[in-house]
């Protein structure tokens, strides 16, 4: 048996209990809701917090509230299930729903929540093996170790982002409200992350993710495709979210957002500007595609080789864009299993 | 008041609802479900595997959802109602979806088909007469290395029929 090692467990029933907890705990603490990310990083001794804070037992963590024509509050402890069932999210906010229902088996999106997923653990081949296997390798930086083993030469940690909802929640223009000992705050949810391996979250230990906010839809449509090797089970090897508005064929504004190509979701931001104020032709996509591949350098840390990966962005957003256009030859919309 | 804390070398007390059974159990916080029903309820009927929940062979079924039970805990469950592969046969009587993979040849090994079995059951129980790609999808979570899942695929779907048939007979009568 692979099992957990001790610890205190808190069973909060309010967000103050859970803040107080996780003050009083400072670094020995942790927080769980669905567990699935956790207690697997934790049986690879990959996580060894001394005391975990509960979230399941906190009511107003779960839940939808509003419309799509005023914007909808997901709480955070809403499971993945939920959201990709969600009516107004299906049709009015796709991209979140299709990540939503494409993160991994259905038993784990049963348990596993939104609140979750936004702050899922960054991965990489080096990293997520159980702990016999990093320390007959020699440990690396993210955990017991001094060194990168994908770039030795690195001074940085560069395990991959690899939440599916991250990038569509990035893309739809969403933000997080956070709650704290320190008070409340809401920002944009882009704001929320690092480009680093292991600081990845741009909170504070004892925040909170309380709810994700999503803007009134307004005429956006959206798209997700994900790149895995299997069609279940497997994180993320690539996550294109794209997100538009459009008159007619005219494009007023756009998102592309990658993930699992950085260790935060990456904005491609000159490949959604050039679509901006042009009729979203076949050529535009193509030139569009070749620019959002552009910044994005996958690195050897996670299945499939890079080039291909690369390849494959520019494969994705042409498609998401084309679905998005009502354009014909979009290819499988929603997910490619290579 | 504090919230409830349960330390690391103190035991729980917690109440568990199995397959409509209470259970008074004395356990550390810190083990799973999985290692609970097999090791202190004597249920050996839930499998282990990657206990990673990378295969699915744990599945249990949480107020009729299917969850993995190696990634979840006791504590977290308390009022829940927790079925396993032992609860899934009435008065000696085995399942319909046990009868059907029986017949059919659906298990080989027999490892995964506990969590198959319950996987499938949620389902019918959700939809009486699912279409293919809708057992294939409420089965995606379920690693079979033996079958090629083309017999747990028929197995679910005459148990669907089965289940239905039954339910129509009782209806008319
Ligand atoms: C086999 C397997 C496959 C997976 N495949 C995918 C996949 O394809 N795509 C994907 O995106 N994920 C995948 N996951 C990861 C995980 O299941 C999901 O990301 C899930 O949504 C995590 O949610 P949770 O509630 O279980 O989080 P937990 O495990 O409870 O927590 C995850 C992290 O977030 C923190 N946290 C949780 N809630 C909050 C909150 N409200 N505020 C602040 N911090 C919080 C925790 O402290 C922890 O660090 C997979 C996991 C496994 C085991
Ligand atoms: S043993 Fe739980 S998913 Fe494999
Ligand atoms: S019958 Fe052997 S694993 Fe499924």
């Amino acid at each position: 048996m692979m099992r957990l090692p001790p610890f205190t467990y808190v069973a909060a029933r309010t967000l103050a209990e859970a803040a107080a907890a996780l003050a009083e705990h400072g670094a020995d603490a942790m927080l769980v809701a669905g567990g699935t990310d956790l207690y697997p990083n934790m049986k690879r001794r990959q996580f060894e917090p001394k005391v975990l804070v509960g979230l399941r037992g906190i009511r107003e963590l779960a839940g939808v509230r509003g419309s799509a024509r005023e914007g909808l509050t997901l709480g955070a402890g809403t499971t993945l299930a939920a959201v990709a069932a969600h009516r107004e999210i299906v049709t009015h906010y796709p991209a979140l729903a299709t990540a939503a229902g494409l993160v991994s088996s259905p038993q784990l999106r049963n348990m596993g929540t939104l609140g979750g997923n936004v702050c899922v653990d960054t991965r990489c081949n080096y990293y997520n093996q159980s702990f016999e296997w990093r320390r007959a390798i020699g440990f690396c930086m993210k955990k017991d170790g001094d060194v990168c083993l994908v770039a030795p030469g690195s001074p940085r940690c560069w395990a991959v982002s690899s939440s599916d909802t991250a990038p569509a929640l990035v893309s739809l223009g969403a933000a997080v409200r956070l709650v704290g000992g320190g008070g409340e705050r809401t920002v944009p949810l882009a704001a929320l992350y690092h480009d680093d391996g292991i600081e990845y979250l741009a909170k504070r230990r004892d925040e909170i993710v309380t709810d994700i906010l999503l803007p009134p839809v307004d005429g956006w449509r959206s798209a997700y495709l994900k790149l895995r090797r299997r069609g279940s089970f497997d994180f993320p090897v690539l996550g294109v979210a794209v997100a538009a508005r459009l008159e007619g064929a005219v494009v007023r504004d756009a998102r592309i957002v990658l993930g699992a190509v950085a260790s935060r979701p990456r904005l491609a931001e000159k490949a959604a500007a050039a679509l901006v104020g042009r009729r979203l032709t076949p050529e535009l996509i193509a030139a569009v595609a070749e620019l959002a591949a552009g910044p994005s350098k996958p690195l050897d840390n996670t299945d499939f080789t890079h080039p291909y990966r690369k390849k494959v962005t520019r494969v994705f957003v042409a498609r998401a864009l084309r679905a998005l256009g009502g354009l014909g030859d979009a290819g499988r919309a929603v997910e490619a299993i290579a | 008041m504090n919230p409830q804390t349960v330390e690391p070398r103190m035991k729980a007390r917690i109440a568990l609802s199995v397959n409509d059974q209470p259970h008074e159990l004395l356990v550390p916080v810190h083990k799973t479900l999985l290692e609970v029903l097999r090791e202190d309820l004597g249920l050996t009927g839930t499998k282990h595997g990657c206990e990673l929940g990378e295969c699915g062979t744990c599945t249990v079924l949480v107020d009729g959802e299917p969850v993995l039970s190696c990634l979840a805990l006791p504590v977290e469950l308390e009022g829940r109602r927790i079925t396993t592969v032992e609860g899934l046969a009435e008065g000696g009587r085995l399942h319909p979806l046990q009868q059907a993979f029986a017949e059919l040849g659906a298990a080989q090994c027999g490892y995964c088909t506990p969590g198959v079995l319950l996987t499938a059951q949620a389902l019918l129980a959700a939809e009486a007469l699912p279409p293919r790609d809708r057992i294939r999808e409420a089965l995606a979570g379920n690693l079979c290395r033996c079958t090629g899942y083309t017999k747990i695929l028929d197995a679910v779907e005459l148990a669907a029929l089965r289940l239905s048939r039954g339910a129509r007979a009782g209806a008319g009568r």
